[in-house]
């Protein structure tokens, strides 16, 4: 990564030059819709932001970083939440991994595992791996169909496309597919010399799932959604 | 001459958590929400220290069973073997697998511990009102909110055994008691590193000046 540009941005301290303006709401446009003054997330200290910079900004106290610069960012995200629908489509419904020892074929999907929790009364395991290997990245990826969809193609956002948002952004730490996929290669080592493990069709598009996502997460650009979003409007 | 630096607290701003929108606090700021995307508004994470502690208290007390009972169960042509997470590690370390050893090891042991000796010592530096190295402990923090995710790896392992083992009595795996303590110290831990705020650690050197 380049570090000449991630730019060190000038802040209202009490060294500063330029004050702000005391108890006037930063939020409040200034010549373009977007808010050019946030308060840094982790230390609270206000940041003024340069407009139109490709810069990755990061707080002048404590190095947060505040904004990233996306490039076309609606178009791609979309794009990539919709592949990311269709492994995570094809994840669920084919085999999964399959286990051949002596004259015995075990084969699971996704789900399999899931069911063996519960069917051993351990209620609570099992719906957190449900929840964080298939239901939490499902929300994310219909989540953010949802909201991107209509600023894509229809003139406004969708109904609670808001809402939404908000909700993607907070499950968003709880979906926990690519460590779903470290546990698969050391259950596969830890089987390997017992028994031959024949991965199916749904691994490969999980593991592919994972970078989708992670590509889609990264080129979403929250800012600019927020104010396309928002609620005043 | 104040020579605090402009924070939104200082200026009587509110950022919102959600979107970051920074709203002019109105005077009573219990219940007001986002105009921008709605949600809620606090000056910091409520009660911060107050859940953060009994989370990372809660969560300390659970790390001990689940490292002393065993977490899976393995029976095989009628003899049964139960394995903590450690035995499993020196299983791998036996068996050459010094790979996977490793990765359990870091996953499972060393990053829970890690992460409650960090939360620990970051309430404790704001407890004391430490100014010791702010932006190194913010750092910190924004360290053990993203590795603790990592944990759960050993609860996916359980659940794939569990599934894929199932050779009725030539081999079965089931989950032990301590893969539910072991997943309660993970998310209780998550919950731990979200409910603790940042900021804290800014205010109480700034309220010292």
């Amino acid at each position: 990564m380049a570090f000449s540009r991630i730019l060190q941005i000038l802040c209202a301290t009490a060294a500063d030059s330029r004050p702000l303006p005391e108890k006037k709401p930063a939020a409040a446009p200034l010549g373009t819709g977007r808010p050019n003054v946030v308060a840094c997330h982790d230390c609270d200290l206000l940041n003024r932001l340069p407009a139109g910079t490709g810069a990755t900004l990061v707080c002048a106290r404590c190095g947060a970083v505040l904004r990233k610069h996306r490039t076309n960012s609606i178009d791609r995200s979309l794009a990539l939440a919709l592949a990311a629908l269709i492994f995570f489509i094809v994840s669920n419904s084919f085999p999964f991994l399959a286990m051949k020892s002596g004259g015995f074929i075990q084969e699971t999907t996704l789900l399999t595992g899931v069911r063996e929790l519960w069917e051993q009364e351990l209620y609570g395991l099992s719906s957190l791996v449900l929840l964080t290997c298939v239901l939490v990245p499902l929300a994310q990826i219909t989540g953010l169909l949802y909201i991107l969809a209509p600023l894509k193609w229809a003139a406004g956002p969708a109904p609670h496309a808001v809402r939404v948002f908000r909700l993607v952004q907070e499950v968003a730490p709880w979906g926990m597919m690519e460590v779903f996929m470290l546990g698969i290669l050391v259950a596969l080592v830890k089987l390997g010399k017992m028994a031959t493990i024949i991965p199916g069709i749904s691994v490969f598009s999980f593991g592919v799932l994972i970078f989708v996502m992670a590509a889609a997460f990264s080129s979403l650009d929250p800012p600019l959604l927020w104010d396309r979003l928002d609620l005043r409007r | 001459m104040n020579k605090r630096p402009a924070t939104a607290r200082k200026l009587g701003l509110l950022s919102c958590h959600d979107c970051y929108l920074l709203v002019e606090a109105p005077p009573a700021h219990d219940h007001c929400r986002c105009p921008r995307c709605g949600a809620a508004l606090h000056q910091r994470k409520p009660n911060s220290l107050h859940r953060t502690w009994a989370l990372v208290c809660a969560a300390i007390i659970l790390y001990i069973p689940a490292n002393v009972l065993p977490i899976t169960i393995t029976s095989a042509l009628g003899t049964r073997q139960a394995d903590t997470i450690l035995s499993g590690v020196i299983y791998f370390m036996k068996s050459g697998s010094w790979e996977i050893a490793a990765v359990i090891f870091i996953a499972s042991v060393f990053v829970p511990f890690a992460k409650l000796v960090l939360l620990v010592f970051m309430l404790l530096s704001v407890h004391f009102r430490s100014a010791w190295r702010p932006r190194d402990r913010t750092a910190l923090y924004r360290l053990t909110e993203m590795v603790g995710r990592w944990s759960m790896v050993d609860i996916y392992v359980v659940t794939i055994l569990v599934a894929l083992v199932k050779l009725g009595a030539v081999a079965t795996i089931e989950a032990g008691p301590a893969a539910v303590y072991f997943a309660a110290v993970v998310v209780i831990t998550m919950f731990a590193a979200e409910s603790f705020d940042p900021r804290l650690i800014w205010d109480v050197i700034e309220e010292d000046i």
